[in-house]
């Protein structure tokens, strides 16, 4: 294995394109280091992204918010303007782990690992979060959604690399959440997770919503019949029964020793209509 | 396959080694740099004996590269006591009994004090989910507690 710590954009993208084995970008390492100490994973090149400019920044861009790909979770959970802009997203990723778990975990490993129960990736679908993807070709702007695309599986191309997730900015009275359920009370992975954001207009109107699944699919689902639930509504309990209804619909889960089908799909629209009161509050300020 | 060379400073000391591209920070410490504080409970991230501060950054030293250290500071277990002197977290697990068969120590008492300079009046709850990546299988935790407790506020009445 070949460890490479590129400064710039351009000389990663040179050695991913250049790889003639397997290669891995390496953010925090607390997913591809188990993986490759289990065998999973062996790479033949690793290319560490930290000392690459910008990388560790969290920074203010048209009204949102950019976050450099090796920012940890730690960092993102110290940061208290993006905690008050965007305290859903924060409040997935600071579930990763234990402490020492947080001082290393990225959101754009958490993303590109591709784990379906990843938990800062359906708090970043209902935030609307666009990747900035860098390679061969240039620089690009996806949907968060867009990356995973079967569990293990990025739509990335070779060569290609997240360089930072952007929050977009935040209209007055919005408010995101996200939960998870999980068997115990710290470091386990998320049974089911669900994020949800929504803004309201003067008279308390909810006049944009979006919901984000996690664990019930073998990708992170953008549940737009809970979102249209919401849009139009005060929130109010028939409002948000609708929504749990939606969110149960759009459930595909497996059967395991951690849920069942038909617990998951339960809990997924008990978690999406508390996450849904929380962001409420949150909007309402 | 070629080493990687390092210069680090570990418990202020500048220290250099070579290191394989997929060695982790863990071995690196324990089996070239003979500081064998930091212990191997599981290698995957979840019991914590292998904590160490990079940068004054909390982590499992079992999920970095060593080659990621270069340039960085870290501090280990080794670094705690000042000479004979214990650091007050050392003193208090010895008056509390915190601990029994010790493979868990070091890991909680680097742990605890990188809670305690970030927080120096944690509250019982957070100074329990602070230290919730950290296993024991010996004490059930309570004495542990109790000990990081009342170092707080030994410290905050020294400061
Ligand atoms: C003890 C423990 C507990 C955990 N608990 C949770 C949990 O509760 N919830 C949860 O969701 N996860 C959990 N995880 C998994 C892991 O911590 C997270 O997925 C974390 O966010 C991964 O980020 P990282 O920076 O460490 O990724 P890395 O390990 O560095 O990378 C992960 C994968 O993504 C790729 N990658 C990383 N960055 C990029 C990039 N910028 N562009 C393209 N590809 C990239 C890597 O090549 C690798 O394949 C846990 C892990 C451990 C060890
Ligand atoms: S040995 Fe590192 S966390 Fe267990
Ligand atoms: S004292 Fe034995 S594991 Fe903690």
């Amino acid at each position: 294995m070949i460890y490479e710590v590129p400064e710039t954009v351009d000389s990663a993208v040179a050695l991913l394109s250049g790889a003639t084995g397997s290669a891995r970008i390496l953010a925090g390492g607390t997913d591809l280091l188990v993986q490759m100490k289990s065998g999973v994973v062996e790479p033949d090149l690793v290319v560490d992204i930290k000392r690459i400019d910008g990388m560790k920044s969290i920074a203010q861009e048209d009204g949102g918010w950019r976050i450099g790909a090796a920012v940890s979770g730690a960092e993102m959970g110290e940061h208290q303007a993006l905690c008050a802009a965007w305290p859903g997203v924060v409040e997935a990723m600071e579930l990763i782990g234990s402490t020492q778990v947080q001082g290393r975990a990225t959101l754009a490993g958490n993303l590109c690992n591709a784990s379906p129960a990843a938990d800062s990736v359906p708090a970043m679908v209902a935030a609307g979060a666009v990747v900035r993807v860098a390679g061969p070709d240039g620089v690009r702007d996806i949907p968060v959604e867009e990356i995973p695309v079967k569990p293990g599986k990025t739509s990335l191309g070779k060569g290609e690399f997240v360089t930072s997730v952007f929050l977009p900015a935040r209209p007055v009275n919005s408010g995101d959440a996200y939960l998870r359920f999980i068997p115990r009370t710290e470091m386990d992975i998320a049974v089911v997770g669900c994020g949800v954001s929504l803004t309201l207009d003067e008279a308390g109107t909810c006049t944009a919503a979006r919901v984000g699944l996690g664990a019930v699919a073998a990708t992170v689902l953008v549940v737009e019949d809970a979102a249209a639930a919401l849009i139009g509504s005060k929130a109010d309990d028939t409002a948000l029964d609708k929504m749990a209804a939606a969110v149960s619909a759009a459930c595909k889960p497996i059967d395991d020793k951690r849920g069942t089908v038909a617990f998951r799909t339960h809990v997924a629209g008990v978690l999406a209509k508390r996450a849904a009161k929380i962001a409420l509050a949150r909007a309402q300020g | 396959m070629s080493q990687i060379h390092v210069t680090t400073k570990i418990n202020g000391d500048t220290t250099e080694y070579l290191c394989d591209p997929e060695e982790t920070l863990l071995d690196v410490l324990r089996d070239r740099l003979a500081l064998t504080g930091a212990k191997e409970g599981c290698g995957t991230g979840d019991c914590g004996a292998c904590s160490v501060t990079v940068d004054g950054r909390l982590v499992c030293s079992c999920l970095t590269l060593g080659a990621e250290a270069d340039g960085c500071e870290i501090d280990t277990i080794e670094g705690m006591a000042d000479g004979e002197k214990l650091h007050p977290l050392q003193q208090k697990f010895l008056e509390h009994a915190a601990l029994q068969c010790g493979i868990c120590t070091p890991g909680i008492l680097v742990a605890a004090k990188s809670l305690l300079e970030k927080n120096p009046s944690p509250t019982e709850e957070e100074a329990r989910y602070w230290l919730a990546g950290n296993l024991c299988r010996c004490t059930g935790y309570d004495k542990i507690i109790r000990a990081v407790m009342d170092a707080a506020e030994e410290m905050r009445r020294a400061s």
